[in-house]
């Protein structure tokens, strides 16, 4: 693939792979600017210390077996949604999808107040507290790149290993798995990387954590120096995680298949007696995951008697959030695409690089990723500040990796080969990409902008730092009223928060079960 | 491999355009002119606002009322916001920046930013409650308490000071938020006012005396308020807050503040107060003036209950007068090293 007749990528493309994953390192040049003014014993202290090591293997832990439940869960629900016949299957499917929708901050809320009720007293705090909260809204990331992948695997390669003996069971795992296995351990790094960023929960749930101390020193010691430097030590945590992941996963791993979803429907596993307990936890998963912050928010809504100031602003709020999440999706996106196929094609260690790159700063807290664009924008760009333009950029920053994942399965399931034949026929290698390979591309693309349209919709510190002044939207809305204890005021605009952003999780998994053969 | 050489030299290029413009950042001071010279002119200003906005959005809807001085509030975390002014510098668009906390405004006026005040302006307020070097002003205060139910303790049992809380009697009763920035302040004042040694025992002792951590104050008073806790160390107005959300006189709630006494550091008023970043905007002296007037502080008195700065308000329902309060006398500048406050706090075992 790397002879260099053409069948790899362009050069236009490289050029535009590393200027996208420029915007991703924007934080990181911040960091490194910023360090070099900290006395280098003070960042040595702080970066060294007993405390640093204990709070790194709590991130870390926390990451590992987060991660490790969110495959479990997550690969075992698209299983059971694309492979099953179990009764409801697409109910199922949908319900599954949605408690990515939920901010970690309101699930962790309603897990406390829920424990308030049923076991008055007693605190739901610590490591296991984080583990089940923070896993009941990040499986999804595993849930729905793994059931788009595994709708997408054609039954040809399933029945060839049928037919030469092999069981269905060991058939899913040695063929299908491992065609879905991009997808999957794109979706487990997501996970991982939002366990080490982030906040919401574990500050509320009380584990300390490496991102909680960051914003310790911030808001505590107003210690901005002291925070970056604890903010370095995330990254080198993210690039364990990224090495941890490059192990499994091979990149350069091509499942072409031309056509979608190949000939003929998928296997369908009868689950047997096995059909009520897989329903029974399968459910219960999803029931836990939504109840539980639902209960919460009505509870906050009942509680109270103070309201928000009126209709309109509640729609303003609204229109915002969607405005701002529409444009922060598109720019990720545009940027995301050419990197992705340029890391498909590329087996090359730049390739890799780039990719292992993107997902850095998503590692790292919103505060720090505000800062540094507060940086760029006042001293590079300051007719932007404070604009909505700058606060797009902030998104990129923050959601390439978002993008990236679904939208890199999909070009390595697009057979290079199509462009070869549309380029032998004489068209420019930048036709030949438009017309053939992005549509083919299309279904992940658009995972990849709903995911960050979601994500964007939920995103609170980078918001806060760099939205134009006096620019609302459902979640700075929120921020303002809890922060007053007007948790009656707060209920409206979390709930319509988690309904907006319920719509682009329902549509990826609606439009997945529409692909089904 | 040219095309991998290509590729490199393009990430080079980004990395330098990156890189140059951070080295920018020293040079770009053509100042806030802008924002500045057309504020005097035009009447405007920008205040970065680290207090709530339902709270301060009505007070400033009235000074712009009364002025015609066009105010434009960018709100957000006081500490995000101190390190966003850090990282703005000269270039600023703020022209005020009015903070929850005495620690902020002392790391914003550490690095140079504040103009320096009126004299008249200053004298309003007691030195207690005021920068040293006439940069910041407090506008309102609030009072740390020992907040109880009074269903489940007796006046006769709470503490004088807060040292007591170490004694057996108090043993696994006593609601903390270690992690909070109010009672970060207060460590720290107990450091300054009793000495490192003394602040490091209490702490000890506290942990060993198996107090009930809590993530911030509104739990510790929720949890009072419903029974779950029987008393915690909070901030005087939570109480006040939360009669208001649950829509009754705060007289009718099953909890009361106590005070600690005798000047006890347990009692220490730390403040909310403002500092102006732009030194020639004549809107931003309006502004600080208008928080300092009998109207602004009235107006923070009844819808925060916090205390009023000036001479002449009555101090929140249920609570001595300012000048009447036992308060420990300690430089509030001082209160910006929590640095050393976290690290004691750490290794006690408290927290993380």
């Amino acid at each position: 693939m790397r002879n260099g007749n053409g069948s790899g990528a362009p050069w236009w493309l490289g050029v535009l792979a590393c200027l996208t994953t420029g915007v991703a390192l924007l934080p990181l040049f911040y960091l490194v600017v910023r360090a070099t003014e900290y006395p280098a014993a003070d960042f040595f202290e702080v970066v060294f210390s007993t405390r640093s090591a204990r709070l790194a293997s709590t991130s870390l832990a926390l990451t590992a077996v987060v991660t490790g439940l969110c495959l479990v869960i997550g690969v075992g629900m698209a299983m059971l949604v694309t492979r099953t016949s179990i009764p409801l299957r697409r109910t199922l499917a949908v319900a599954a999808a949605l408690p990515l929708a939920v901010p970690s901050y309101v699930a962790a809320f309603g897990w406390q107040s829920m424990n308030q009720l049923v076991n008055p007293g007693t605190t739901f705090e610590g490591f296991i507290a984080a583990t089940i909260v923070i896993t009941t809204v990040t499986y999804p990331y595993v849930f729905l790149p793994a059931a788009a992948a595994l709708t997408r695997v054609g039954p040809a390669q399933e029945e060839a290993a049928r037919a030469l003996g092999r069981g269905p069971v060991n058939t899913f795992f040695t063929v299908t798995v491992r065609q879905a296995a991009p997808a999957i351990t794109s979706g487990g790094l997501l996970c991982a990387i939002y366990v080490i960023a982030d906040f919401g929960a574990v500050s509320i749930l009380r584990l300390d954590t490496f991102t909680r101390a960051v914003f310790t020193s911030f808001s505590m010691g107003f210690d901005r120096l002291g925070g970056i430097a604890l903010s370095s030590v995330l990254l080198v945590l993210t690039m364990v995680v990224l090495l941890v992941e490059g192990r499994f996963r091979r990149t350069s791993t091509r499942y072409a298949a031309i056509g979608p979803g190949g000939s003929g429907s998928a296997m369908r596993l009868s689950m047997g007696r096995w059909t009520v307990p897989a329903l029974t936890i399968a459910w219960s998963v999803v029931f836990f995951s939504l109840i539980v912050p639902g209960t919460a928010l009505a509870y906050w809504a009942y509680r109270g008697v103070s309201t928000p100031g009126s209709i309109a602003e509640v729609a303003g709020a609204f229109g915002n959030s969607l405005w701002v999440a529409a444009l922060g999706a598109g720019a990720t996106t545009l940027l995301a695409v050419p990197l992705s196929v340029y890391i498909a094609r590329r087996g090359s260690i730049l390739a890799r690089g780039l990719e292992r790159l993107a997902y850095l700063a998503h590692s790292l807290p919103g505060v720090v990723i505000g800062l540094s664009v507060v940086m760029l924008g006042i001293s590079v760009v300051p007719a932007l500040y404070q604009t909505t333009w700058l606060l797009v950029l902030a998104y990129c920053t923050l959601m390439l990796p978002l993008a990236l994942g679904p939208a890199v399965a999909a070009a390595l399931s697009a057979p290079p080969e199509l462009e070869e034949a549309a380029r032998a026929l004489g068209k420019s290698s930048l036709t030949a990409y438009v017309r053939v390979t992005l549509p083919l591309m299309a279904p992940g693309i658009g995972s990849g902008f709903l995911l960050v349209m979601l994500t964007v919709i939920k995103e609170l510190p980078a918001t806060l730092m760099l939205r134009p002044t006096g620019f609302d939207t459902l979640a700075t809305r929120l921020w303002t009223y809890t922060g007053n204890e007007s948790l009656a005021a707060a209920a409206p605009f979390a709930v319509l928060l988690v309904l907006l952003a319920a719509i682009p999780a329902w549509l990826m998994i609606s439009r997945m079960l529409k692909e089904e053969p | 491999m040219i095309r991998t050489t290509r590729s490199a030299l393009a990430v080079a290029a980004a990395s330098a355009l990156v890189l140059t413009a951070c080295g920018n950042d020293e040079e770009t001071t053509n100042g806030n002119g802008a924002n500045g010279a057309e504020g005097a002119e035009a009447q405007s200003l920008v205040l970065y606002s680290g207090r709530n906005e339902e709270l301060i959005q009505p007070l400033i809807d009235q000074f712009q009322d009364e002025t015609g001085i066009d105010v434009e509030v960018r709100f957000g975390e006081t500490a995000e916001l101190a390190a966003q002014l850090l990282e703005e510098g000269e270039d600023t668009p703020a022209d005020v920046f009015l903070a929850q906390d005495a620690g902020a405004l002392g790391a914003v006026a550490q690095e140079g930013m504040f103009a320096d005040l009126d004299q008249d302006l200053l004298d309003r307020v007691p030195e207690l409650y005021r920068d040293d070097a006439d940069t910041w002003v407090g506008v309102s205060g609030r009072l740390r308490t020992l907040i109880y139910n009074t269903d489940l303790v007796d006046e006769s049992e709470l503490p004088n000071t807060v040292e007591d809380l170490t004694g057996p009697e108090f043993e696994g009763r006593v609601g903390i938020a270690p992690t909070n920035a109010s009672f970060q302040a207060f460590v720290t004042a107990f450091r300054v006012a009793e000495g490192e040694d003394a602040a490091q025992d209490w702490l000890e002792q506290m942990t060993e005396n198996d107090p009930q951590y809590r993530e911030g104050n509104g739990p510790i008073v929720s949890e009072v308020l419903d029974g779950a806790l029987e008393m915690g160390l909070v901030n005087h107005y939570y109480l006040y807050a939360q009669a208001e959300e649950r829509g009754v006189d705060p007289e009718d709630l099953p909890a009361a503040n106590h005070l600690f006494g005798d000047g006890d550091v347990g009692a220490l008023m730390n403040v909310a107060g403002a500092g102006i970043l732009n030194e020639d905007s004549a809107a931003a002296v309006e502004l600080l003036e208008y928080f300092l007037s009998e109207e602004g502080q009235q107006y923070f008195v009844e819808e925060t209950s916090e205390y009023a700065m000036v001479d002449g308000l009555d101090a929140p329902a249920g609570l001595p007068d300012l000048d009447e309060l036992d308060v420990p006398d300690i430089d509030l500048n001082q209160l910006d090293d929590l640095e050393t406050t976290i690290q004691m706090i750490t290794e006690a075992g408290m927290a993380g």
